[in-house]
């Protein structure tokens, strides 16, 4: 009979080196979802021990205690104890320490002791604790602690040897009879009273280190200087943005260029008809506006990831923190708010870098509003066709001013509306205060990042597979059906059913100046933002789609008032319809709620603004 | 309890008044100081658990570009980034 599979959890403290453990004992063989419920990601991997035994381990999510002061630390509680909705009790919890750093970690495992599951302790990074000349005697620290104790090294193959003997070990033993849960939320007493017996043991059983590490110190000394550490954050995002326009932009074009040649196909093999229509504009364009973005998010995790394992991250929030504390963000918001600025949808899944919920929702709320990349085909146009080229002041770009501007109020809102969310709408959550370890610089582990970046890219693509894609056939089909009447005239989209709720909202729409046809080409445009641009085109019924943006621009500058166009510039600075990004929101808060709560708010935003921008461009003349 | 009204000569401050370069050893926490958000008890034990225990050995490393706020502590061989408004419950001396 085969042994049943061997459930394995992973608990440790933040940096303490637990997830490149979990990849160095799961390798690709990862699945990653999230909690019910809640924001938590839930991360599984499976392997096989040396002796043949199909094990599964689950990284729990990182916490210095089993208080559960987060949803987060809630999960690792509840999953240890066996509270967990639908989850095994584990068979075996491994506690993973880093081995140059034990004080938090011992006390942790002082206090998992009382759940009553077996144990085990991991020493992970031993070699740099050993390069640093920190002996540990780990047989006396385990009669001390009434734990096995192994020592590992996550980055090497053989380092994790031990371990898995150990594991075997355990697995093989008679399922001992379930000890009792002696756990209760510890009083601050017994809190310090566990401190003090863990700098009991370590006393006893581990030597100071010979060689401190000076390499942190001294990367410190200038990394979080209050004037060089700011100017070095700079050049580091300078050199991200860079690499997330400048280097991604080939491959996504190579990508775009690909999928309008695959439709192209389609178009060419297939007759005339719906089959062809949806192939070509539902299926593959559709899916291909999203899965351009591929090299965007890979290369701003490939970022993230490198910057989190060297330890920059924790100080990039230090040098943040007061900065974006004025608006009611945390320091962790920084990076998220910034890749928004390519396209929310990695901003969105960046926001898994912070770990408290309320912080984290306001920066997935306010990520929609940086000015992404798809807005920017959109401002050109109405830009180019309708503010003139020409000086202010002697020396500004009238139109280089009005892009800043619409970038400026894209953040001056955001801040605006974090500032609100702060006050009215998660007051109820504490705040989490600044509270951060700072870990010693470690050279990244790029096989452990491989593994991440691929797990994040999956991530994607299965969306873009699956809530992307409906979304798509839906907008497809909108702008579709019903067919035209045989013999009709103008563009087939003019009798689809997003003409007739074009017409039917634009008396919702005329209070902002927009006309029905700017309002049927928003409907396409929730695909994604910059297709609006080639709406418009078809509504008015210009051939050649983008490459006609000039001609379209001309066209609009006879056909729209400078109201309209100022309204339209304004709509966009908040834009909700992005099908996309609305997906993206969902999956990653699990809720449905915060998705339509981001579309009324952005949509009622976008309503307002438009409609002070055309009320006052009217009364000033431009009407 | 204010800090400069204390008549024995040990330097007794407060975390969250130590400048940096400060060094000294920790003697007890008090909660009830300062401007923390959070609950009392919560501090205390947010605070323990990231090693603000007595007797640590605390040293103030660096300090934040906006009113030298936040702070990062070397506590015994680990380094925490703590607002003041935290650090003001650490007694050092």
């Amino acid at each position: 009979m085969e042994a049943p599979l061997l459930h394995l959890a992973l608990v440790g403290t933040p940096n303490s080196g637990k997830t490149s453990l979990f990849n160095a004992l799961t390798g690709s063989r990862q699945k990653v979802a999230n909690y019910p419920g809640v924001t938590v990601e839930r991360k599984e991997g499976f392997f096989v021990t040396p002796l043949g035994r199909q094990a599964s381990l689950v990284d729990l999510p990182g916490t210095y205690s089993l208080r559960g002061r987060s949803p987060d630390e809630e999960i690792t509680r509840d999953f240890v104890l066996g509270r967990a909705a639908g989850e095994a009790l584990p068979d075996l919890i491994l506690c993973v320490a880093d081995s140059t750093n034990l004080r938090l970690t011992i006390r942790l495992l002082l206090e998992l002791k009382q759940t009553g599951r077996p144990l085990m302790l991991v020493l992970n990074m031993f070699d740099i604790a050993t390069r640093r000349g920190v002996t540990v005697d780990a047989p006396r620290m385990s009669e001390m602690l009434g734990v096995p104790v192994v020592t590992s090294i996550a980055v090497r193959k053989s380092g994790i040897t031990e371990l898995l003997r150990k594991t075997d070990e355990i697995g093989l033993q008679p399922q001992a009879p379930l000890q009792q849960n002696l756990w209760r939320p510890l009083s601050v007493a017994e809190l310090r009273a566990t401190q003090r017996e863990a700098d009991r043991i370590i006393g006893a059983t581990v030597s100071l280190p010979t060689k401190p590490d000076t390499w942190t110190a001294r990367i410190d000394a200038v990394v979080l200087h209050p004037v060089a550490g700011l100017v070095i954050l700079a050049l580091v995002l300078f050199v991200m943005f860079q690499a997330v326009f400048a280097w991604a932009q080939p491959l996504m074009e190579l990508l775009s260029d690909a999928f309008a040649a695959l439709g192209q196909f389609v178009h060419d093999t297939l007759p005339a008809g719906l089959l062809q229509s949806f192939l070509q504009n539902g299926a593959i364009s559709g899916v291909g506006s999203v899965i351009v973005f591929l090299p965007q998010i890979i290369i701003i995790f490939l970022f993230i990831l490198l910057l989190e394992d060297f330890g920059y991250m924790a100080r990039a929030a230090f040098l943040m923190d007061r900065i974006m504390g004025g608006a009611g963000l945390h320091g962790r918001a920084f990076i998220p708010l910034l890749s928004s600025f390519a396209c929310a949808i990695p901003g969105i899944m960046a926001t898994r870098v912070i770990d408290n919920r309320r912080d984290r929702l306001t920066t997935i709320l306010i990520a929609p509003l940086m000015t992404c990349s798809a807005r920017i085909p959109v401002y050109t146009l109405i830009i180019s066709a309708f503010i003139p080229d020409e000086q202010v002041w002697g020396w500004v770009n009238l139109r280089g001013l009005v892009m800043f501007g619409l970038y400026a109020a894209g953040i001056g809102s955001a801040l605006g509306v974090s500032f609100l969310i702060k006050f009215f709408m998660l007051r109820d959550y504490a705040p989490a205060p600044f509270m951060l370890e700072l870990p010693d610089y470690k050279l990244p582990r790029l096989n452990s990042i491989a593994i991440g970046i691929y797990t994040r890219a999956k991530m994607f693509l299965q969306r873009a597979g699956t809530t992307i894609f409906s979304m798509m056939v839906l907008i497809w089909f909108l702008a579709s059906f019903p067919q035209p009447p045989a013999g009709a005239e103008g563009p087939a989209i003019n009798y689809s059913l997003a003409a007739i709720i074009g017409h039917a909202l634009a008396p919702l729409f005329a209070p902002l100046g927009f006309n029905w046809q700017i309002v049927v080409a928003l409907i396409p445009g929730m695909a994604a933002r910059e297709v609006a641009v080639a709406a418009l085109g078809t509504v008015y019924a210009i051939e050649g789609g983008k490459e006609a943006a000039d001609q379209i621009g001309q066209v609009l500058a006879t056909k729209w008032s400078l109201a309209t166009a100022l309204s339209l510039l304004a709509w966009y600075i908040f834009a909700p319809q992005c099908a996309s990004t609305l997906a993206v929101i969902r999956r990653e808060t699990g809720s449905t709620k915060w998705m339509a709560i981001t579309f009324l708010y952005m949509f009622v935003l976008a309503y307002a603004a438009s409609l002070i921008t055309y009320n006052v461009a009217v009364a000033l003349g431009a009407g | 309890m204010t800090v400069t009204d204390q008549n024995n000569a040990a330097p007794q401050t407060r975390l969250g008044l130590a400048k940096r370069g400060y060094s000294g050893v920790i003697l007890h926490l008090d909660v009830e100081e300062g401007s923390s958000s959070l609950p009392a008890v919560e501090l205390e034990s947010r605070l323990i658990e990231l090693g603000f225990v007595e007797g640590a050995r605390v040293e103030v490393l660096h300090e934040g570009i906006i009113g030298r706020d936040p702070i990062a502590v070397r506590i015994e061989n680990v380094t925490v980034a703590v607002r003041r408004r935290e650090a003001m419950a650490v007694v050092v001396v």
